[in-house]
């Protein structure tokens, strides 16, 4: 193509510079992560199509272990002369640290591609600042930084000219999610210019480098203090060039496509007596606020950072206005103890040592702040607070902007009423559900207009931090120039509401313009919906003169054959509405739109998609509005009012979407969090809810066993409590045998139900005169919220039932346990939250729990709120998430206190003895605590045993005390998914598991990475398609459970509770009690295998009769017992792989994509199924002594 | 001896037809079938609605996972490559035409008029020989009229002739108030053949859980009247290929559908009762008795039994019936 002719996508930024990357290499080596993962999606996929580089190649992809894996292949595809990338991002940048050094030490040409973000410290962020980046900064790699989508293109490549020109890698890096997740119209580079500004001498001169049998040397030698330092200092003149190169090749690239940049680039006042440095996305608010400071008649100027590493003093001192008085540095990073941040330090270096040598002539002030961690808003008003800052005589240094510090005092206030003009836009915004396809449509809308117009428009999407009922908020702008606004929309000329209940709960039209229209999807009609709105929405719109809309999306989706998909139905009322292009060209795009979406999932869908675009502005109405409010004010209560005073103070606010407002005095200190705050959200998402049925239930415990939100509870009690109990209290005589005057009830928590129906699904009992009717239903919430909600909390005032009365070996029996994890963020019918309720109701009063982070650490650990829960003494579950590569250790270290204090317990204890009376100290140390009741009875010597300490005053009783706590056992639980346990914790795992420490480990395993989009891991199966995996998994599933085996003194089971609970339960409860290392292997149904969850037992039944997942248990106390440790637990298959694994998308997607090979590998993976089961029925049948004997 | 027939105008090496059903899902068994010494293979019926069902259920599935939280924007690969449509259907008869000489004969089973015609197209294509119509079709709506139901396969087989230009045979139901004159029309839009007939969806009670069964029994030798008499009637009064479906267990049905004027007999039935190998045996049992009889090709006796041919036409009439009766007393 003809590098004049101008190529313009819709793109975000990580598929921005994907595209560059991809066809600037040979090799790209990925692990997924937030938020860079698209980068190496996008390279897997074009790959798998076969699109090829510049050099008519198609690149080789590969998926390693985890980031350490893919930096160490990258070094090595380089070090044979391969251009090798990496995409990654936070965390998995620290892991390639070691490799960058020697990357960098070999004088290495590479560009690393990183979507900045936050590191985990006092807790994980997934968002973006430049924590990670900067903690690169000492690998020898240059550093050069994108501040928008297309510079992330642009720079995409000159990084690539540069690092082949100087030989020195660099790490370019781009603010993770505001530019990585935005979505913006640019010009693409034409691969002609690509080829042009990477000489194919360069690509030779790189591989003559390479090691190479026909021409043998040693590279990585092992060197001494005699050579060492002078080796380290051969490299300087190659950092010196390397500013130069950068520049060079910034001017040739500005020749090719007329986008010119500098390495420090000033935009503002050629006289600026004010100047602020900065780095990213930021700098472009900065850039444009500083515009509209000097349109006023200041004098301000903001000075861009490119190339960050290696910093030039001489092209830095140049870019600066000679003006300059004062100077600011902006750092989206802390580096807690330092002098100042990284960039400060940098450019207070730079202009001390350009004074030192003449280059200025007097020193400017110069202040430095954060802004922006874990993209935290930086907008107008906060960059004119700190140019407000440099006029004062003595501005605050290392201040903060952007947020509230009333404990140390750093941060500077701000009007945020600031804004720039913002006529030259049109702005919107979009409140949906995750679920409702509101944030797709507006991608689409973006492309729509971009892609059809002249006009420029950028999107960028929030979410909540839920996986189910996940509220989403679009912002989306227009404008006939490029917009350079990297901040969130405050004044929207058009707002719609995708679900009627947000205008009881979101405040949406504080970021109104006066006359701004306001969609509703309402079910009231234009002349009801009126006083049905809040009476603090009416005012508003009465006082904005806000014009406003309706339309029932819902019924018109469903009349259309669209189902519960309103997005096109909305996506067209704000065509026909928003004005941005005229409504007959909008509508036939829309339909343009669809066509190029659809045409190839069949002409069907197409159609209902045209059917329902039409019938939409036949239902779009404009509501008429009074002169006066008519409704009373809603209470945005975001918890329940018997909340704790931090859930009010706190936790409320931040549901409420005010967490921005909370001071630092507010936040922990260490990032310590209270548990059980999930109990006051109350998010009541689903408008069907399960109903029991007293009279036809047989108290069997399924549906409760299998309730992935703990929102289905059952208790026993004397029938007396039913004198006091609400009108519409629900109880049936307990169908046990020697509980006379006992009731059963089963109780719903409809407000914290997803509305998953796998209650419904599990339930056994039907109604004898219509079989449809079971001993539990989905029907309509609000006609019976209110009764439910008194009863509710008439249950919550029963006692849970003595835990010493309760046969826990039965799912029946589990029901009466208290779940201490309970109304997570999870998916609705998540397949691995039912494991970890049950883990809570065995063990959760002694429970500690290590969590690799994933799915399982974020909806169990994303704040606001927590699932993991205490029970009425106030025991419950200890909870912490370390990393993800290193849950094991993490947990074994767990069990290694807990072994420790509890010898040193018992030690302290056998001195003390005389003192705290034998008996006591006896019965402590000798109790068994196998059963629930010994642990029971423990605990209540153990209390013993601290009052009485707590009237001593020597040394060995306080530090007895310091640590009774432990002399009841805790039970050490390593949580985590596949790609923890499969992948990058596998190393570890395999060293804990060989430790022989009592841990036990549950992997719920989902067959791919579920948290970060479905990425394949090690237990993805044969046949199944998934990310980096887009032509079918090749190879089998790691059997991890005969691995595990192999060591003899680990307890492994395979488990799937939606197939045989009982099964399940009893794992878990032998894992517990083995005093060694355990393994579960769990199935977990997952959004991620393409089928609606509601058939998630269904499936794991299915997956059990295929033999894909024979249920087994290895117990080395049998082994111990001179009996055969190997139990299977399934029956023999009873269906082919087939009939199972076509149930579900991942799939079945390979059948239409590749036929022949789907049939290939289903009959491979069928082979596999066969063979593993024969050898496991050929275990099952042998003697003891041919399994290894335990110590 | 020469088993060898023309059916659709296609040349068969014997009147054993293989008719649509599970056992050619699976390509192996195709081959087998030729192995064995079938005239042809009708393919296993393409389904619309169940193309239809796979693409509303990705739809939803992609769009109820996408864009769902922050850290994933969708949970496949892209589906650019991804075509919900008959295409494993297709790559079957790909295959099929490919790994074996046999004649393949396509079968649709459609709903819409675009199915129809967009999915023969696409058999076409992929190389079928010919095709069979699978109009599958109760009219368990009270209101719809016979002639809306005779409309209904007049529509659909001019519109599928518009569309290919391989053989049309027509799967027929047998409950047309009068199937010779559906039989004539559907030869004037353009059918090449007819399938005589269709055995329709017949389900069953379970009695104990007061449930609807959904099975489908094989079909019985005694099965083979209905399509016989119509065979005898159609044979030589309308210019198209005939093809008898029912009941063929044997030779002996064979030989009967042969005599009453079917240019092949198709099973399905005895093959998954007996195995694919089965063919063979039948090919022989149809020499052996042609032997016997003196008949040295297919052609020489079929349709000696029709009506056209036999010396009582009446046989097949009204006063036939009445002698049946007659009989019983």
């Amino acid at each position: 193509m003809a590098s004049n002719e101008k190529l313009i996508a819709t793109i975000d930024g990580n598929e921005a510079a994907a595209y560059v990357a991809y066809r600037v290499n040979e090799v790209c080596a990925i692990y997924p992560i937030t938020p860079s993962s698209t980068m190496a999606e996008l390279a897997d996929e074009w790959a798998a199509k076969g699109t090829k580089n510049i050099w008519g190649h198609v690149p080789d992809v590969m998926e390693m272990q985890s980031e350490g894996g893919a930096a160490g292949t990258v070094h090595g595809a380089l070090q044979t002369g391969s251009l090798t990338t990496t995409f990654t991002a936070s965390q998995g940048l620290m892991l390639m640290l070691p490799n960058m050094y020697k990357i960098a030490g070999e004088l290495t040409p590479a560009v690393f591609h990183v979507a900045a973000r936050s590191l985990a410290a006092q807790g994980l962020s997934i968002f973006g600042d430049h924590q990670d980046v900067m903690a690169a900064r000492t690998t020898g790699f240059a550093m050069l930084s994108s501040a928008s989508v297309q510079e992330a293109h642009d720079m995409a490549l000159i990084a690539q000219a540069a690092t082949m020109r100087s030989r020195i890698p660099f790490i370019h890096f781009f603010d993770g999610f505001r530019t990585s997740h935005e979505v913006s119209k640019i010009e693409l580079i034409p691969e002609d210019v690509m080829r042009s500004m990477i000489p194919d001498d360069l690509l030779f001169a790189h591989r003559s480098r390479a090691l190479n049998p026909d021409n043998p040397f040693i590279r990585g030698t092992a060197q001494n203090p005699d050579v060492y330092f002078q080796g380290r200092e051969t490299v300087n003149n190659f950092y010196t060039a390397t500013p130069g190169i950068v520049h060079g090749v910034m001017q040739e690239f500005a020749q090719h496509t007329g986008r010119k940049y500098e390495l420090y680039e000033y935009y503002g006042a050629a006289d600026a007596d004010r100047v602020m440095i900065i780095m990213g996305s930021g700098g472009e608010t900065a850039a444009e606020t500083a515009a509209a400071l000097n349109a006023t008649g200041e004098k301000t100027g903001v000075l861009l950072i490119r190339l960050y590493r290696p910093f030039d003093m001489d092209y830095f001192i140049k870019a600066l206005p000679v003006t300059v008085q004062s100077i600011a540095v902006l750092d989206r990073t802390k580096e807690p103890g330092a002098s100042g941040e990284p960039l400060f330090q940098d450019v207070l270096a730079s202009l001390v040592q350009a004074f030192q040598q003449g280059m200025l002539a007097q020193l400017p002030r110069l202040i430095g702040g954060r802004y922006g961690l874990s993209s935290k808003e930086w907008t107008p008003a906060m960059v004119k607070a700190v140019f407000d800052e440099l006029k004062k005589v003595k501005p605050k240094n290392h201040f903060t902007i952007g947020i509230n510090d009333d404990v140390s005092h750093t941060s500077l206030s701000y009007d945020p009423s600031y804004t720039l003009d913002e006529s030259g836009w049109r702005q919107a915004l979009f409140f949906g559900l995750g679920a409702d396809g509101t944030v797709g449509a507006n991608k689409n809308s973006i492309k729509i207009i971009g892609e059809n117009t002249p006009m420029y428009g950028q999107g960028y999407f929030v979410y909540d931090s839920k996986k189910s009922g996940a509220r989403t908020v679009s912002h989306l702008r227009f404008g006939k120039n490029p917009i350079k606004a990297p901040y969130l929309v405050s004044q929207a000329d058009f707002i719609a509401c995708h679900q009627f209940n947000f205008t009881e709960k979101v405040e949406m039209l504080s970021f109104a313009k006066p006359g701004a229209i306001f969609l509703i999807n309402s079910p009231f009609s234009k002349d009801e919906v009126w006083n049905n709105l809040p009476g603090n929405v009416q005012q508003t719109i009465i006082d904005k003169q806000i014009k406003v809309y309706v339309i029932d999306a819902t019924t018109v989706a469903r009349e259309n054959g669209m189902g519960t998909r309103i997005n096109t139905i909305m996506q067209t009322c704000f065509f026909a509405l928003a004005e941005v292009l005229p409504k007959e060209e909008a509508i036939a795009e829309i339909k343009h739109a669809i066509e190029k979406t659809y045409s190839k999932k069949g002409r069907a869908i197409v159609e209902k998609n045209f059917q329902a675009v039409d019938a939409t502005l036949d239902h779009l109405h404009q509501v008429t509005i009074p002169a006066t409010a008519t409704a009373a004010t809603a209470s945005l209560q975001s918890v329940s009012s018997n909340a704790p005073e931090f859930v009010k103070s706190v936790i409320g606010p931040m549901l409420a979407g005010h967490g921005d407002e909370l001071p630092v005095s507010a936040i922990s200190i260490d990032g310590t969090w209270p548990s059980a705050t999930t109990q006051y959200e109350k998010r009541n998402i689903s408008d069907l809810v399960p109903i029991w049925e007293p009279d036809l239930c047989i108290q069997c415990g399924n549906c409760s066993f299998v309730c992935p939100h703990s929102v289905i509870r059952a208790k026993f009690y004397h029938e007396e409590y039913l004198a006091k109990a609400p009108e519409g209290f629900k109880s049936a005589p307990i169908n046990a045998r020697g509980f006379p005057e006992t009731k059963y009830t089963l109780e719903v928590y409809l407000e914290d139900c997803t509305g998953c129906t796998l209650c419904v699904d599990a339930c056994p009992a039907s109604d004898p005169n219509d079989r449809s009717k079971k001993a539990i239903n989905m029907a309509d919430k609000a006609p019976i919220l209110e009764t439910e909600k008194a009863s509710i909390e008439y249950f919550e005032n029963i006692p849970w039932n003595d835990r010493s009365r309760i046969n826990f070996s039965t799912v029946h029996g589990a029901q009466f346990l208290e779940p201490l994890f309970e109304f997570s963020g999870a998916c609705a019918g998540c397949g691995e939250t039912p494991y970890l309720k049950l883990l809570t109701q065995l063990f959760g009063d002694r429970l500690l729990v290590a969590n690799a982070t994933g799915c399982s650490s974020i909806y169990g650990g994303n704040l606001p709120t927590t699932p993991w829960a205490k029970n009425k003494d106030g025991q419950g579950p200890a909870w912490s998430n370390s990393l993800f590569e290193d849950n094991a250790e993490f947990g074994l270290g767990m069990r290694i206190t807990a072994d420790k204090q509890f010898e040193m317990a018992e030690t302290m204890l056998r001195e003390l003895a005389p003192t705290v009376g034998e008996d006591l100290a006896n019965s402590i140390i000798d109790a068994p605590q196998e059963m629930e009741s010994e642990v029971v009875a423990q605990r209540a010597r153990v209390k013993e045993l601290k009052s009485i300490l707590r009237t001593k005053e020597d040394s060995l009783s306080r530090q007895l005390l310091s640590v009774a706590d432990q002399l009841v056992k805790r039970s050490v639980w390593l949580v985590g998914g596949d790609g923890w346990a499969y992948d990058i914790g596998y190393g570890g795992l395999d060293h804990v598991l060989a430790s022989g420490r009592n841990v036990n480990v549950i992997v719920l395993d989902t067959e791919v990475y579920s948290n970060t989009g479905g990425q394949s891991s090690k237990s993805t199966p044969t046949a199944a398609t998934a990310k980096f995996a887009a032509a079918g998994k090749q190879v089998g599933k790691k059997d991890l459970a005969m691995q595990a085996i192999s060591y003899g003194n680990v307890y492994v089971a395979r488990v799937a509770f939606g197939a045989n609970p009982q099964q399940a339960l009893l794992a878990m409860r032998e894992a517990a009690a083995y005093d060694g290392p355990s393994l579960i292997l769990a199935y977990s149904h997952c959004i991620a295998h393409g089928y609606d969850l509601k058939d998630g037992l269904n499936q794991q039944t299915k997956a059990v009769h295929s033999g894909y997942w024979p249920l087994l248990r290895y117990n080395p106390m049998l082994r111990r017992k001179k009996l055969n440790p190997f139990v299977l637990d399934s029956q023999r298959p009873t269906m082919g792989m087939k009939d199972y694994a076509y149930n579900e998308l991942r799939y079945k997607v390979l059948v239409n994509s590749n036929p022949e090979q789907a049939e290939r590998l289903m009959n491979l993976a069928q082979e596999f199924v066969n063979l593993r089961w024969k050898n496991y029925e050929e275990m099952a049948t042998k003697s003891a002594s041919d399994f290894m004997p335990i110590a | 001896m020469n088993l060898s027939t023309n059916y659709l105008g296609i040349k068969l090496e014997s009147p054993v037809v293989v008719s649509a059903c599970t056992l050619s899902e699976d390509i192996s068994n195709v081959l087998r079938m030729e192995d064995a010494g079938a005239g042809a293979v009708v393919m296993f019926s393409l389904f619309e609605e169940q193309i239809r069902q796979d693409a509303a259920r990705y739809d939803a599935i992609s769009q109820s996972t996408n864009n769902l939280f922050a850290e994933a924007s969708d949970f496949f690969p892209s589906m650019d490559d991804y075509h919900v449509g008959p295409y494993e259907y297709l790559e079957k008869i790909r295959q099929a035409k490919a790994r074996t000489s046999l004649p393949i004969i396509g079968s649709l089973n459609g709903i819409t008029n675009e199915g129809w015609i967009e999915y023969a197209k696409l058999i076409e294509e992929a190389g079928a020989d010919a095709l069979e119509v699978n109009i599958f079709f109760i009219p368990a709506d009270i209101h719809s009229t016979g002639e809306d139901v005779e409309r209904r396969y007049i529509d659909i087989v001019k519109a599928i002739r518009k569309s290919v230009r391989i053989p049309i045979a027509v799967k027929l139901s047998p409950y047309f108030s009068a199937i010779g004159n559906m039989a004539r029309r559907l030869y004037e839009e353009g059918a090449n053949g007819l399938v005589l007939f269709n055995r329709f969806y017949q389900p069953d009670f379970d009695i104990q859980q007061l449930k609807v069964l959904p099975n489908l029994q094989y079909s019985e030798a005694s099965e083979i009247r209905l399509p016989l008499l119509w065979l005898a009637i159609l044979h030589g009064r309308v210019p198209v290929s005939l093809a008898a479906t029912s009941g063929v267990n044997s030779e002996i049905e064979v030989i009967k559908y042969l005599l009453a004027g079917a240019d092949v007999a198709m099973t399905a039935s005895t093959l998954y009762r007996n195995g694919i190998d089965y063919i063979t045996v039948m090919n022989h049992g149809i020499r052996n008795w042609m032997k016997a009889k003196g008949f040295e090709s297919i052609q020489a006796f079929k349709g000696a039994m029709s009506q056209q041919n036999i010396s009582d036409p009446t046989a097949y009439e009204r006063a036939n019936y009445i002698k049946i009766l007659e009989s019983k007393r």
